[in-house]
């Protein structure tokens, strides 16, 4: 093996690649900014009370005992960040989609309400104005307006003024009614509520949010105690992390297209014929670009990484030989793939825009810009075919998972496996002798 | 020292090189003329272990291009006719790697490097991009890349086109003092004027047959010049057709 050549190949696409600062530059810090932007708005290194929160409008009509209880309720919420609005400017806010949702509590909302839980007639409606791109958001604000309002409602129901008003004109109505067994249960029931709330008055006890009102309503009859589930219990979950997993693998993709198309040029050029002329053996010249090629993936991979700890505590908290295993896979994928595209492709411009596309593709089902989980089930599972998918949860298993070697071991077989497809083709396709 | 013997090869429909066979002795100086298309790229390309042929034997001192492309490529030198450099790197890069892929160790292609630039007039500019040097310093330096390895016979491909009569006449001291060291040169041109100062022989090449292969002396006695010669046996139809 012509290894003194091998050498001399691999030293000069290296110093190419570092000919042109400005590319290198580029391909180093544009992955680096885009990960910190997204590592930001997937919650930075910490929990920010602010991120994340979803915001609401409020549109109390009725600015009852009710209505205004279930709004302090919900301002107190820690999801939500509530405005408390007039209906138009809900409806032009949550149009501008600077609202996911507004709530509008109509007049007379607390009053019917509180009948509705005794009769269920005349149930009031309370608009919900939705923000079509933010289903989610307003999924959530739909759940926590039905849990404050059933708290808020059943507490005016037995302790407030509604509630007694309520339980009154229900007992004259069933004074009308015939005699009956069930006739006696209920009054009794209804005379014993009524009992009880006027001896927690809560209009003379206090008013919406007093601790007088805490005793009474129904609530939900357990508390979450919720944790992130990291490496370690202590360390708080860093959206670096992922982000950053995702980067490093679209750019590295990119600096492999960006061999193959540099492959692809040189064939086109009188350089070609130099090289050709050479006593160089055909393994010797995809050998030697591979490795060089992988050495220049390394380095951005390096570096990218490097920035992470530095700059944003992205630390590896799972298994050290995992991290760099699959460093080296990932590089190794896009020498082999940078490879295959110079044999594939027939003109630079065409092979760099198909290549980016594709690319792309990869990246955004591999999870790398979005996490997976948000697919649909069908997405989900068809991404498991992608090597990216397996890339970005090996580095996220590495870093912020802490997960063992063991789980490092599956994404870097496939992803050595992806490189040796990619390899293969190419050999299959790469022509030397002319 | 080069035998060729029926070098034939075809694209497609077109016999680009068609049987030709000559020979070359040591130390010889052989101008291959002809128009454009007649087939002088495709010949030295299989010369030079490049293209494969369709048919006939390429060898040299008797080793056969089939039996050790390796072998014979390492005692060549090719000149492309497109530039055969990175731009991008400097001059003493491109240097290094070229004597790289023949295998030269460090202070070996330290040597021959510092050689073949003094001798093309670049020593001073070794370390400067070739993207900064002009047409002519790029064809110096073009040919410098082709003689690390010491090779016994240089292939120049139209070694002078596209640059200015000074750099051309600088490539022409260059060319002749490498034959003045005994190298052996076959070298493509349209230029009669430089067939007539470097060449002791020429072979004239048209639709990839040889027309010609005799001494510049005799075919300018024979032909009242070498241009005359030229014209006389490729015609003056027009060669529109892209160069093979």
């Amino acid at each position: 093996m012509n290894t003194t050549a091998i050498l001399a190949l691999i030293r000069t696409d290296i110093r190419l690649y570092f000919a042109d600062r400005r590319a290198v530059i580029v391909g180093v810090l544009v992955p680096i900014l885009i990960a910190a932007f997204f590592g930001y708005v997937f919650g930075g290194t910490g929990r920010n009370d602010d991120a994340g929160k979803i915001a609401i409008a409020v549109v109390d009509e009725d600015q009852s005992s009710v209505s205004r209880a279930i709004t302090a309720d919900l301002t107190a919420d820690k999801l939500l960040q509530v405005s408390a609005l007039e209906r138009a400017a809900a409806r032009d806010q949550v149009k501008a989609g600077k609202q996911s949702a507004a709530a509008v509590f109509p007049k007379g909302f607390g009053e019917q309400t509180t009948r509705a839980l005794f009769s269920g007639l005349d149930k009031p409606q309370v608009e919900l104005l939705v923000d079509p791109t933010q289903t989610t958001g307003a999924r959530v604000v739909e759940g926590l307006l039905a849990q404050y309002s059933m708290q808020e409602i059943s507490k005016e129901a037995f302790t407030g003024a509604y509630g007694r008003r309520a339980i009154d004109d229900y007992l004259a109505d069933l004074d009308q009614q015939e005699q009956t067994t069930t006739r006696a249960d209920l009054e009794t029931l209804l005379r014993a509520a009524r009992k009880l709330s006027d001896e927690r008055d809560t209009t003379t006890v206090g008013g919406p949010g007093s601790s007088a009102r805490r005793e009474f309503g129904l609530s939900i009859p357990y508390t979450v105690a919720a944790s992130e589930v990291t490496a370690r219990d202590t360390t708080p979950y860093n959206g670096y992390a992922h982000s950053f997993a995702g980067m490093a693998v679209q750019f590295i993709l990119f600096a492999g297209i960006d061999a193959g198309v540099l492959l692809l040029l040189t064939r086109q050029r009188g350089i070609w014929q130099r090289l050709r002329s050479a006593p160089l053996r055909r393994g010797e010249f995809i050998l030697a670009r591979a490795l060089a090629t992988t050495l220049i993936s390394l380095f951005q991979f390096t570096l990218i990484y490097l920035a992470a700890a530095l700059v944003f505590k992205v630390r590896i908290e799972g298994s050290w030989p995992g991290f760099i295993g699959l460093g080296l896979a990932l590089c190794l994928l896009n020498a082999a793939f940078g490879l295959m595209l110079a044999t594939l492709g027939r003109s630079a411009p065409t092979t760099r825009g198909f290549a980016s596309m594709a690319t792309l593709l990869l990246v955004m089902i591999g999870g790398a810009w979005v996490p997976a989980f948000v697919f649909p089930r069908w997405l989900q599972n068809a991404s498991l075919y992608a090597p990216t998918r397996w890339a970005v949860d090996g580095l996220d298993g590495a870093t912020w998972r802490g997960l063992p070697f063991n789980s490092a071991l599956l994404p870097i077989i496939v992803l050595i496996g992806s490189a040796a497809v990619c390899l293969a083709v190419a050999i299959w396709r790469f022509r030397w002798e002319e | 020292m080069l035998q060729v013997q029926k070098l034939s090869k075809r694209y497609g429909d077109r016999l680009a090189v068609n049987a030709i066979s000559f020979a070359i002795a040591a130390g010889e100086t052989v101008g291959l003329l002809g128009p454009n298309g007649a087939g002088k790229t495709t010949a030295i390309a299989m010369i030079s272990g490049i293209a494969r042929p369709d048919g006939g034997v390429v060898s040299l001192d008797g080793v056969r291009v089939t039996q050790d492309a390796n072998e014979l490529k390492r005692r060549v030198g090719l000149v492309p006719q497109d530039l055969a450099l990175y731009d991008e790197l400097s001059a003493w890069a491109n240097l290094q790697l070229f004597g790289g892929l023949y295998g030269l160790g460090a202070e070996q292609l330290r040597q021959r490097a510092d050689d073949a630039l003094a001798l093309v007039g670049l020593a001073g500019r070794r370390h400067e991009r070739v993207k900064t040097f002009s047409g002519g310093m790029k064809r110096r330096l073009n040919i410098a890349g082709a003689l690390l390895h010491d090779p016994d016979l240089i292939l120049l491909d139209e070694p002078t086109v596209g640059v200015d009569p000074q750099s051309r006449n600088a490539i022409f001291d260059n060319l002749e003092e490498l034959k003045r060291r005994g190298k052996t040169l076959l070298y493509t041109t349209h230029y009669m004027e430089e067939a007539e100062r470097l060449c002791d022989r020429v072979l004239i090449l048209d639709h990839g047959q040889l027309l010609a292969d005799d001494s510049v002396a005799h075919l300018m006695q024979q032909y009242q010049g070498l241009e005359a010669a030229f014209m006389q046996l490729t015609g003056r139809a027009l060669r529109d057709e892209a160069q093979a």
